[in-house]
């Protein structure tokens, strides 16, 4: 689908599946962090104070894992490795060096996109089952004491390495020019989709 | 105990600011159990709930005499009866009066991630502050003794005080003061460290041979102590743990991780800004398609 010199890269419910996980995002790393480090403990403020943190943080946690699972599972075909990816992701120093030229022809994602999408994929099902051990007042009591510490663990690893694959993924955005309009209004130029995608741009009867 | 004494807090819970006072081994104060003479007759029990004002629900029988069954937010101690064959074929009939032991590194403190709500005093005592928990339950992870148990109606956590607004006053513990049989003492903890060692010298010479003082340095000695007649064997209490620690899982979640990944956060901001400083953005000649 393309109109005029745009082509459409997600549709209406697909960037708003996107922006209600990226609101629940925010919330949860916000509340999660006071909880994590004492030096973040303001952000407790977010949610309302400690107790309404302590209270929202996990509902918002499995509000936030079904948006993304609805998503993931939509876009799971998309973010396959190829044999194409590896050679990408082999010239990942060029990419990052702004040295674009003659790399290899790529579909809807890079290997490096398609890589964020596997680690918040495992960083999601680690947040959600650890987090269900330690939501202390529904669950816990289910579990033995030890399963709930290396929950604990688990939930704090996890949830900071999410973050920091988050921040990558924003970071990804702002760096990459004429990204953003992709989730915002949902298209994106023809000379963005064909240079970073030629591959998927081609799939969509351009040449 | 006649004297009022400080309660000034020397540990407070997810707060990084050093405190200005340290724990005084001077004014240290605790409780010793002698397990010898208590005859579990759950008077303790009973001053805890009248002086805390707390009235818990009437349970029911589960076939032994520990009543109610297990700690609760409403029942900060609880006896617990232990019938245990001995190597000789004798029965040992073993009472225990569980609660919080206030360590001197408490597990619970450590893993409590909102400022303020569990403190310890200059005098060794770990108390919850109410208003700042919020209820997430770390502390239980965080304790080796399994005692704070988190309310099902307010959500906060509760567990044995050791009387730290009546200590406050100058008076012991509302348990110890009911103990008919003086099996439960309270004063400053080097004297009933001292009465301990003299009252372990008894009962050796009496034939408990493995009689001991529980005051276990793995949490850094506790600010409630047993003695105990078999103290080679705590576990035969009800589980008391013989070699007591904060777990090395809590020590990890509440040490190395915490510090390491907070870095982790502030050096990817950091690599994305250089990165954006040194190469610059990523565009595409539009004119391209």
């Amino acid at each position: 689908m393309s109109q005029g010199n745009e082509v459409q890269r997600y549709a209406t419910n697909e960037r708003i599946n996107h922006w209600f996980t990226a609101i629940c995002f925010v919330l949860l790393a916000a509340s999660g962090l006071a909880f994590f480090h004492p030096s973040f403990w303001s952000l407790s403020a977010v949610l309302g104070g400690g107790e309404l943190s302590r209270f929202l943080h996990p509902i918002l946690g499995v509000l936030m894992f079904l948006s993304f699972f609805i998503f993931a599972i939509q876009k799971m075909g998309d973010n396959m490795m190829k044999s194409y990816d590896w050679q990408w992701m082999g010239r990942i120093g060029d990419v990052l060096a702004n040295r674009d030229d003659n790399m290899p022809e790529i579909g809807k994602y890079n290997a490096a996109q398609k890589l964020m999408y596997w680690f918040t994929f495992l960083f999601m099902i680690l947040l959600l089952v650890s987090g269900i051990v330690i939501w202390r007042q529904f669950f816990s009591h289910n579990f033995a004491i030890d399963t709930i510490r290396w929950a604990a663990v688990v939930h704090a690893v996890a949830g900071v390495l999410l973050i920091i694959t988050i921040i990558v993924h924003i970071y990804a955005a702002i760096w990459v020019k004429g990204t953003m309009s992709a989730i915002t209004k949902g298209t994106v130029s023809r000379a963005w989709a064909k240079h970073h995608h030629p591959l998927w741009y081609r799939s969509l009867g351009n040449k | 105990m006649a004297t009022a004494t400080t309660m000034n807090i020397v540990n407070r819970s997810a707060t990084t600011a050093p405190m200005p006072v340290k724990s005084n081994p001077e004014i240290s104060v605790a409780k010793l159990i002698d397990e010898s003479k208590c005859i579990g007759c759950k008077a303790c029990q009973v001053a805890c709930m009248q002086w805390n004002d707390n009235r818990d629900e009437i349970g029911s029988t589960v076939g032994v005499y520990d009543n109610p069954a297990d700690l609760t937010t409403k029942s900060w101690t609880v006896m617990r009866f232990n019938e245990v064959e001995r190597a000789d074929g004798g029965l040992d009939w073993l009472i225990r009066k569980d609660g919080c032991m206030h360590c001197e590194d408490p597990g619970c403190l450590k893993a409590c991630p909102a400022p303020g709500a569990i403190v310890k005093y200059e005098n060794g005592i770990v108390d919850f502050v109410k208003d700042n928990c919020i209820g997430c339950g770390y502390c239980v992870a965080g304790c080796p003794f399994n005692i704070p148990r988190i309310s099902k109606t307010d959500h906060k956590a509760y567990k044995c005080s050791l009387c730290s607004d009546r200590v406050a006053v100058g008076e012991g513990a509302a348990c110890a003061k009911a103990c008919p049989t003086k099996a439960i003492r309270f004063g400053k903890k080097k004297d009933l460290v001292a009465w301990a060692d003299q009252r372990v010298k008894d009962l050796k010479e009496r034939g408990y041979q493995n009689a001991a003082l529980y005051n276990p340095q793995g949490v850094g000695g506790t600010h409630v102590m047993y003695v105990l007649r078999h103290g080679d064997k705590p576990e035969a209490y009800n589980g008391l743990p013989s070699d007591p620690q904060i777990s090395p899982t809590v020590n990890l979640w509440k040490g190395m991780t915490k510090t390491v990944l907070s870095w982790g956060m502030a050096a990817a901001v950091a690599v994305g800004v250089a990165h954006y400083f040194i190469k610059g953005p990523k565009e595409v000649d539009e004119t391209e398609a």
